[in-house]
């Protein structure tokens, strides 16, 4: 009996001291700095973004698509064909995918009140209220908190605009689409970029 | 008592001890049978379970290590990277669709549905309920019916997407007997047949050519002698080869594969070849029909499948692989109804030289079908290369998976869409019309008007 409670005393003092050490190691960590603020984070991934993909829009779809060269062919079905190439929203899209696989440090999506696949409508409260805002404060972003799952995200929503005649006729003429009124300048959805606070 | 308990405990204990740590046979832990995808390899234990310790990320990590590819070269649809946006929080607390074993849980034989799919059959419904209010035709389709009617699969959409089968309405249900094209992957890796006259003629090869004069004889007017591969290419063991020295009496898959690398690389993905792959921890034996669930001849059962169980090695006849091969093991209903089928008499006009090359339909026509990739030479040429898919599951199930690459080679999309969702037709090897339609080609033009 003796033996007995000395292997169970020797037991839970091994278990006390490897939490106590546990915590200790979790309490000796250095402090993590402050880092940028998540505004400043979120604006500044969008201007890379939006650069970008102003950019395949102009550059390379409007360049070199049936309206320009025709060396490609951009088409919502691109991997049909040899010489196929990703819509601009496609590409956007294939980007913040690729983004995921690399890091979950922050994630974007691009949404829109009005979207084709219906996947891409607003799904949290936030993403209503604030592509709802982008669309009626032309120029102006939108700022928030939210928690999904267990992860309370600071969450930013920058208004996306039609920059080329392919963006609007696209969506214009496009079966699926719930507007077809779409004209170059306007807002036609927005892109939501979360991080993990 | 106590001295009887823990002789018992001891007992008990060093038995599963030793299976688990030291035994070649698991089989006492395997927690319940295996789908019917996994069951040739469920003994392979740490090829799916890598490490004891760790969460889901160990087990999807060993489903994309070997589905991966074939996810990505069927354009799937639900990919996880599709999931990983916190924004799909709530819908990933009803089907976590990043996980392959949300939807494929195995060792779960009870509740394992058609492709090892262990959800119930209404899980679409869970994200997509608004496709019944967005679109008329689907406004009043039972839950189940979406991937159960021919319409949609979860991962592979390739000859069912809207566009698609607007594109293809229309079209008479036998457009031509397509002529099937000549494989020539391997071609372009074979060794150069100046490389292989080379070999130096070994004594042991000349002994072993003088007492079989009829191997040499089937391996005259081969595929290998018109490249000049001789008996020294596949039996001398690739060190010695040119040299006095060790025959190697009957080459394994891997001599094979140095040229078919391809070929080896499908069928050991697939069911006939896959407990040869090197993809699992332990070696297997090869597959036989003794170890299968379906039903095959009496006198196949025994036969362990490697290339040579279909193809005859010196003779290389496809035609006989392309066929005979197959029907000498399997004896289901659609095997069986084979020969009486449409498909068949085409095959037998080949066989029998009374219709062009090309022009028949046999089992690898349709199960082990051509496909065609681009190959980059220099800025001015490409070049078409044709391999055969010898994975015979790449293009099984979901059966839709046979359209493109297969039934419209000669046949329409309505007519491949309503004869691979009519069972009955499947039963007897297509040799009546369909009894089925499947209208989402209706649907879909009518959506275009």
């Amino acid at each position: 009996m003796l033996k007995k409670v000395s292997i169970a005393c020797a037991i839970t003092a091994t278990l006390v001291g490897a939490v106590a050490c546990s915590q200790q190691t979790e309490v000796s960590a250095p402090a993590a700095s402050k880092g940028i603020e998540p505004k400043l984070f979120t604006d500044s991934l969008f201007a890379v973004m939006n650069a970008d993909r102003a950019n395949y829009t102009k550059l390379v779809v409007a360049r070199l698509g049936p309206k320009g060269s025709g060396v490609v062919k951009p088409d919502e079905h691109w991997e049909e064909f040899d010489n196929g190439t990703l819509l601009p929203a496609q590409m956007f899209r294939a980007g913040s995918e690729a983004v995921a696989e690399v890091t979950d440090e922050f994630t974007y999506s691009l949404q829109s009140l009005w979207p084709i696949g219906k996947q891409n409508g607003p799904k949290t409260p936030l993403e209503k209220e604030g592509l709802q805002y982008v669309v009626d404060n032309p120029g102006e972003n939108f700022y928030g908190e939210e928690t999904l799952g267990d992860v309370t995200y600071y969450t930013g929503v920058y208004a996306d605009v039609a920059v080329s005649e392919a963006c609007t006729s696209c969506h214009n003429d496009h079966k699926d689409s719930p507007k077809t009124d779409f004209k170059i300048g306007e807002v036609m959805g927005g892109v939501v970029i979360r991080v993990p606070i | 008592m106590w001295l009887t308990w823990a002789l018992l405990t001891i007992l008990i204990g060093g038995y599963f001890g030793y299976t688990l740590l030291l035994s070649d046979d698991k089989s006492e832990f395997i927690v319940g049978t295996a789908s019917h995808g996994h069951y040739q390899i469920e003994m392979a234990c740490e090829t799916c379970h890598t490490d004891a310790f760790g969460g889901p990320e160990i087990i999807q990590d060993a489903c994309e290590n070997c589905h991966a590819n074939e996810l990505a070269v069927s354009r799937d649809d639900h990919p996880k990277k599709k999931f990983t946006n916190p924004r799909n929080a709530e819908l990933l607390k009803l089907v976590d669709a990043r996980q392959c074993i949300a939807c494929h849980t195995e060792h779960q034989k009870e509740q394992t549905r058609a492709m090892g799919v262990t959800l119930a059959e209404d899980f679409c419904y869970h994200c997509h309920q608004e496709v019944g209010e967005n679109r008329p035709s689907h406004k009043d389709l039972a839950f189940d019916t979406c991937q159960s009617a021919g319409c949609h699969n979860f991962h592979d959409n390739r000859a069912l997407y809207e566009n698609f089968l607007v594109e293809n309405a229309n079209k008479p249900w036998l457009n031509q007997i397509s002529k099937l094209k000549s494989a020539n992957f391997s071609h372009f890796r074979a060794p150069k047949p100046e490389s292989n006259s080379k070999l130096e003629v070994s004594a042991i090869v000349g002994e072993k050519m003088a007492s079989h004069p009829e191997i040499h004889q089937q391996w005259s007017g081969s595929a290998h002698q018109d490249i000049q591969l001789e008996c020294a290419g596949c039996h001398l063991a690739e060190a010695d080869k040119g040299v006095d020295s060790s025959w190697v009496e009957k080459p394994g898959i891997e001599s094979c594969e140095s040229c078919h690398t391809q070929e080896v690389a499908g069928f050991t993905s697939g069911k006939h070849g896959m407990r040869l792959s090197k993809k699992l921890n332990k070696a297997l034996t090869p597959m036989s029909p003794a170890l299968a669930r379906l039903d095959f001849h009496e006198q196949a059962q025994h036969q362990q499948l490697s290339c040579n169980s279909c193809h005859d090695v010196h003779e290389l006849n496809v035609q006989v692989a392309a066929t005979e091969s197959c029907l000498n093991c399997h004896a289901d209903e659609h095997s069986r109804s084979y020969q009486a089928s449409a498909h068949a008499a085409l095959w037998q006009a080949e066989v029998a030289g009374e219709a062009e090359e090309g022009t028949g339909v046999s089992c690898a026509t349709c199960h082990m079908p051509r496909l065609e990739s681009n190959r980059y030479v220099d800025e001015a040429r490409t070049i078409k290369e044709v391999s055969v898919q010898h994975n015979q599951n790449a293009t099984l199930r979901p059966n839709e998976k046979m359209i493109r690459p297969v039934c419209m080679q000669c046949h329409s999309l309505e007519f491949s869409i309503d004869a691979l969702a009519d069972e009955t037709l499947i039963k007897n090897n297509f040799s009546t019309q369909p009894a089925v339609h499947i209208e989402s080609i209706d649907w879909a033009m009518k959506r275009e008007q």
